[in-house]
């Protein structure tokens, strides 16, 4: 009985030893696989952008992950859905700094997503590098490990106050927001610059309201407002801009990025004709580089590449790049994500599609470039001719903190 | 103080309550109905409404992509979306019924709430999962129909849309068909029988099962019809709009008087009213301290007011007399 169970015992650790022995040449050529995960809404009322995130991550991986692959990496995309909710978002985020395959995140849409996600990336020092989020605190906590190539909602308020003051000479504005980090943070930043360009504001409220705007409505009715600025996303927004038209409210519209959805023309329709939004993302027009690029999406995903598809792009092409210098620094050896997040600091003018970026200490591109955009039609097929109407350079604020 | 405009948004303020009361009145009506026969809470109300709204909104839409949205007289389009949204629903809470109500009838009163409170989950991500894989979408926004939007002034410079006025008519329509159908039919006798005493009613001859199978279809589809009609209200949907217009619902019922058909329609009416005084009014009363956020707190506290003095509901509650 005993000296079976010793035989036993022999003959499965011999069985092992067999199992793993042809593994070993295999490991030889092959360096492993290095994993980049994206996290955006792929569900939802924001599943266009989200998806616009995903597959412009994936199209730059593919098109541009050659000189990783040489090396001996196999590289593969790990797309995660946060829903646009914080606790999914943070869910993901403990789900994969668990997988070492992983070297970098290319996300979010929504920076109430974002900021608690980074605190999660911050314990592994896995870089994040943002296509879409603007809300200040994104870099303003300085965590070392986030990066953003777009600008910011402090100077994104700005811009549209600006814009509603000087050019489109309102004078009085009511403004809305939807209680997120992002749309209450930049419908204050809107709200503080107001008086200082001679608009008075009638009102600021913010609202979760997805459905029946008709209690808020009545109140903006009565007041008369020249201008409506909503600080949110289209999902809510062009809810609220329909059903405003429809009780005859007749004050021009005007938001920041999160307008930025041809959704936005499906939903309000012909009442946004004419409103128009600021945005840290151009159409893929105001690009000369990303021509190709639309091409290329558009042949592979059969749609027009939403907002952020671009930047998506152009955040994966950093993050190879830094990764690919951090392989040949750590010898052609898989670097650590520290190597990595170091790696994507020392970015330099590099060219993208979108711009060329540098990143400040913080993280923040010097300079990001905002735009002001008209919507010229109800049809949401026409969202790309959406006329560029501003179009500014501005240094992210030095003093803010 | 800004006296004028509270003045000037007054008319359009009562308009809005009164359409927002009537969509909490119809989904009260199957809350109350089913309380009425079972004296039990059917908490997958919200999602039975909810499911009628997608199918209005899938039917335009399908109507919409095949470019067939404008052959239909918009009163016909509504009354189509309508009675299929009333089908489906009533077919969905019979079925709901079987599975999930019927094998618990002689469990404990709350062993039937929560299997109700599991079906509405069930059902909101069913809807999720279904929407997800035909349209890769789960919010819909019903399609612009023109008509519906157009304003009719009523007295004054007070205009209305047309579907507000559709939404008032319909629910009264349904209100007093439900009222003549309950009171003055056979079937509606047999209703009250089973509700009154349900083993006297089935000594009767009267069949229980199926007078409760058909409370549970009335239900639904006065749910369904609510649902259709606060797509075409107000526009964009998704399979947890149900919750809170089913909350508010089955507390009109309350404040009304639960079993009482009648009061679930004072109480939508009187919740929609405060609901939107409440949001319209307390910024500006207060001086944007308060905003339209609060409006739920509002409400709520008179409700609790007026259930502190009248605890049976507005118009009292249905009590049987047990000999």
């Amino acid at each position: 009985m005993k000296g079976s169970r010793v035989l036993a015992a022999v003959l499965a650790a011999l069985a092992i030893a067999a199992l793993s022995l042809p593994a070993l040449p295999v490991q030889a050529q092959q360096l492993g696989t290095i994993k980049i995960a994206t996290q955006s809404p792929l569900s939802g009322g924001q599943a266009a952008l989200g998806e616009g995130i995903k597959n412009g991550a994936q199209l730059a991986l593919e098109q541009l992950g050659g000189p990783l692959t040489r090396m001996g990496f196999r590289l593969e995309l790990v797309p995660f859905d946060d829903q646009a909710k914080p606790d999914v978002g943070v869910a993901n985020a403990r789900n994969l700094v668990t997988d070492p395959a992983i070297l970098l995140v290319v996300g979010h849409l929504n920076s109430g997503v974002a900021i608690p996600s980074s605190e999660v990336y911050k314990d592994s020092m896995l870089a994040m590098i943002s296509p879409a989020n603007t809300n200040p605190l994104i870099t303003d906590r300085k965590l070392r490990n986030v990066f953003r190539i777009v600008g910011r909602d402090d100077v994104q308020g700005v811009v549209g106050a600006e814009y509603a003051a000087t050019e489109l000479k309102v004078k009085t504005v009511y403004i809305l927001h939807d209680k997120t980090a992002y749309g209450q943070g930049v419908a204050e930043f809107f709200r503080q610059h107001a008086p200082k360009v001679g608009m008075r504001v009638l009102g600021f409220e913010g609202t979760e309201e997805k459905a029946n705007f008709d209690p808020i409505i009545n109140p903006i009715r009565a007041r008369n407002p020249e201008l409506v600025y909503f600080g949110g996303i289209y999902d809510q927004a062009g809810v609220f801009f329909k059903q405003a038209r429809a009780k005859g409210l007749r004050s021009r519209f005007m938001g920041p990025d999160g307008m930025d959805s041809s959704e936005l023309a499906k939903i309000a329709g012909s009442a946004i004709v004419g409103m128009t939004y600021s945005t840290v993302a151009g159409p893929t027009a105001v690009y000369p580089a990303a021509a190709k690029f639309a091409r290329d999406y558009k042949a592979k995903y059969g749609k027009d590449p939403e907002p952020f598809a671009a930047q998506a792009y152009d955040a994966m092409a950093i993050g190879l790049a830094a990764i690919q210098r951090a392989v040949t620094a750590n010898g052609g050896r898989r670097p650590t994500r520290e190597q990595v997040t170091a790696e994507v600091h020392k970015t330099r003018a590099f060219k993208g599609l979108t711009g060329t970026f540098t990143f400040d200490a913080k993280g923040d591109p010097v300079p990001a470039t905002y735009f002001v955009i008209q919507i010229v039609s109800g049809d949401p097929t026409k969202w790309g001719q959406n006329r560029l109407v501003k179009r500014l350079d501005i240094k992210p604020p030095s003093g803010s903190m | 103080m800004e006296w004028d405009v509270l003045i000037a948004i007054f008319p359009s303020v009562v308009v809005d309550g009164l359409v927002l009361g009537f969509v909490y009145a119809m989904i009260a009506l199957g809350y109350t109905m089913v309380y009425g026969v079972l004296q039990m809470i059917n908490f997958a109300h919200s999602e039975i409404f909810v499911t009628g709204a997608f199918v209005g909104a899938e039917i335009l839409l399908i109507m919409q992509a095949g470019g067939t949205l404008g052959a239909l007289h918009p009163l016909a389009l509504l009354a189509v979306i309508v009675l299929v949204a009333m089908l489906v629903s009533a077919v969905l809470a019979v079925a709901v019924e079987r599975i999930a109500y019927r094998p618990l009838r002689g469990a404990p009163r709350l062993i039937p709430l929560i299997s109700a409170i599991g079906v509405s989950f069930f059902l909101q991500d069913a809807i999720r999962l279904v929407e997800s894989l035909w349209r890769n979408a789960f919010y819909l926004t019903y399609p612009v129909v023109e008509f519906f939007d157009l304003r009719i002034a009523i007295a004054g410079d007070i205009d209305v849309p047309i579907k507000s006025i559709l939404v008032v008519v319909a629910s009264l329509l349904m209100l007093v068909v439900l009222t003549l159908f309950v009171n003055r039919t056979r079937l509606g006798t047999a209703i009250r029988a089973v509700a009154e005493d349900q083993a006297a009613a089935g000594l009767m001859g009267i069949n229980v099962g199926r007078m409760i199978s058909l409370t549970f279809l009335i239900g639904g589809a006065m749910g369904g019809a609510a649902g259709a009609l606060f797509g075409v209200q107000f526009g964009t949907i998704n399979p947890y709009t149900g919750f809170i217009p089913g909350i508010k619902a089955f507390t009109a019922a309350v404040l009304g008087g639960i079993g009482n058909v009648p009061g679930a329609m004072v109480g939508g009416l009187v919740l929609g009213m405060l609901e939107t005084l409440a949001a319209s009014y307390m910024s500006l009363l207060t001086g944007g301290a308060f905003g339209a956020e609060y409006k739920d707190i509002f409400a709520f506290s008179v409700l609790i007011l007026i259930l502190m003095f009248r605890p049976r509901g507005l118009l009292g509650e249905v009590v049987r007399e047990k000999l």
